[in-house]
């Protein structure tokens, strides 16, 4: 009987991660962010209908970056988590946190027990009554789930998109600034995004059941230039 | 509670139903008799159609046996933005029925991206219908209507439902429940076409008054809890529901009006 060889099981953990880095790495970035009307998403998106940015419940929105098929997915079972609990329970007992628990644990379990990690970095957002109780899940491909503050970066250039955002950032923007703020970060100095390059949507704080709602065409152009 | 995920020969698509039965089970077969609890049911339904869309209305009253079960009791709900379900019959699969049926039309929405057809929203309930067809023949029958706003045609359309799930669609109204008749009466001698919201709600609520006064499982206005049938109106803008001192003051206008020509028929 012949042995497999041995590997170091650091050496296979880092194998993976790279992997999967290596794949997040390829596509494009996104920004989540709180401002005072909500929070915004804003991803770099050439297509209108293979969607990054999606909603998951009442004022639960997904995000993904990465492997298209392999989000996507993930947002489809989101969404069934998310309804499934509320007609089990109750539409209230509906929240962000045990949805990216789920999640996490999902992701874990792939990237130690399966042949191939999913390549995808995955965001979490949930709105609330007042700003400071916002919250930004991000979850890594791994299964680790950062609780963010203020605003995120998903996705292959996230460190300098994120020091170009933490310049950028204000927690008391409006939806103009938020969204310009992001955009900003999300260019860089060298170039400049045309609104059908971008893919935005924003969860409002308002007092509507739904909150997630698109920013398309007219109105995202309206808010790019005006300042 | 861990994420629902599927191999893609099992995946449930974008039906709610299926989700919900692969997760929690079959429900439950009863078999009631009459020895079995007395059961809630819930009686006139209506809609029809006017010049920016169409009109739902109900009674409040649900019976059980000779007695009254609830005064308060909505039978008319939004489906979605653009559509309403209203239901008659035993009130609580029919309510059970209206909660999935909502929460497969939001379901549908989110998976797939976009919202189904009003078409595709009656044919969804149809089959919702037909599977309760066990339950229908030990009595426990649920009647829907359904009326919506189709935005692909810009017109309003009314379906309904028999209990094997048959779906037939009416061209102007429709009314449903055991005061169902004469409330269809009534509206097909005021209907005409193009009528405006006042003239379409007044007529929706004398529809209801006229079901209540023949019918004794459906409940009339009740100005003494301040209990007055659901009306809503379906457009283009969506579902709104028509605010409750309006439809007192209609039912009031209605009865002094039939006080004053002083033969109540």
């Amino acid at each position: 009987m012949s042995m497999p060889f041995y590997v170091a099981p650091e050496q296979v953990m880092k194998d993976r991660a790279d992997y999967a880095r290596k794949g997040i790495a390829r596509g494009r970035s996104l920004v989540g962010l709180t401002f005072a009307g909500g929070i915004l998403v804003c991803a770099e998106n050439v297509s209108r209908t293979l969607h990054k940015v999606s909603e998951i419940y009442d004022r639960i929105a997904f995000a993904g970056v990465g492997k298209y098929n392999e989000f996507d997915s993930l947002r489809t079972a989101g969404v069934r988590h998310a309804d499934l609990k509320g007609y089990n329970y109750s539409r209230e007992d509906v929240d962000a946190r045990s949805l990216a628990n789920a999640y996490a644990q999902t992701l874990g379990q792939i990237f130690t027990h399966e042949m191939k990690p999913m390549e995808v970095e995955i965001l979490v957002a949930e709105v609330a009554a007042d700003p400071p109780d916002d919250q930004l899940f991000h979850i890594l491909y791994d299964g680790t789930v950062v609780d963010e503050e203020g605003f995120t970066v998903l996705g292959g250039e996230a460190e300098t998109i994120a020091e170009r955002m933490k310049q950028a950032y204000q927690a008391t923007a409006d939806l103009g600034a938020a969204l310009r703020a992001a955009v900003g970060a999300l260019a860089g100095p060298d170039r400049q995004l045309e609104p059908r390059e971008l893919e935005v949507a924003v969860l409002d704080r308002g007092d509507g059941r739904r909150a997630f709602r698109r920013l398309e065409n007219d109105e995202l152009a309206a808010l790019l230039t005006s300042s | 509670m861990t994420l629902p995920r599927f191999s893609p020969d099992r995946d449930p698509g974008s039906s709610f139903v299926d989700l919900v039965r692969r997760m929690n089970g079959e429900p439950p077969k009863v078999e009631p008799n009459e020895h079995g609890p007395v059961i809630a049911h819930g009686t006139t339904i209506c809609a029809l159609r006017y010049h920016e869309g169409v009109i739902m209305a109900g009674d409040r009253r649900a019976t059980a046996g000779s007695s009254i079960a609830h005064r308060a009791m909505d039978k008319v709900h939004p489906a979605d933005r653009h559509s309403g379900v209203a239901i008659a019959g035993s009130a609580g699969f029919a309510l059970e029925m209206v909660k999935l049926f909502q929460l497969q039309l939001e379901h549908y929405e989110k998976v797939e991206g976009a919202a189904l057809s009003l078409e595709g929203k009656a044919n969804q309930l149809a089959q919702m219908v037909r599977q309760n067809l066990p339950m229908a023949m030990q009595g426990l029958v649920v009647i829907p209507l359904f009326a919506g706003y189709d935005l692909r045609r810009q017109v309003g359309r009314i379906y309904t439902y028999d209990a094997t799930g048959g779906r037939y669609e009416e061209t102007d109204f429709h009314a449903d429940g055991s005061g169902g008749r004469d409330a269809r009466t009534t509206i097909k001698l005021g209907w005409t076409e193009g009528l405006d919201r006042a003239a379409a709600i007044e007529l929706a609520v004398e529809a209801l008054y006229e079901a209540a006064d023949e019918d004794s499982a459906t409940g009339g206005p009740d100005p003494v809890r301040g209990i007055y049938p659901t009306v809503a109106t379906i457009t283009a803008a969506g579902y709104t529901p028509v605010p409750e001192s309006e439809v007192s003051e209609r039912f009031a206008a209605l009865i002094q009006h039939k006080s004053e020509s002083g033969h109540p028929r």
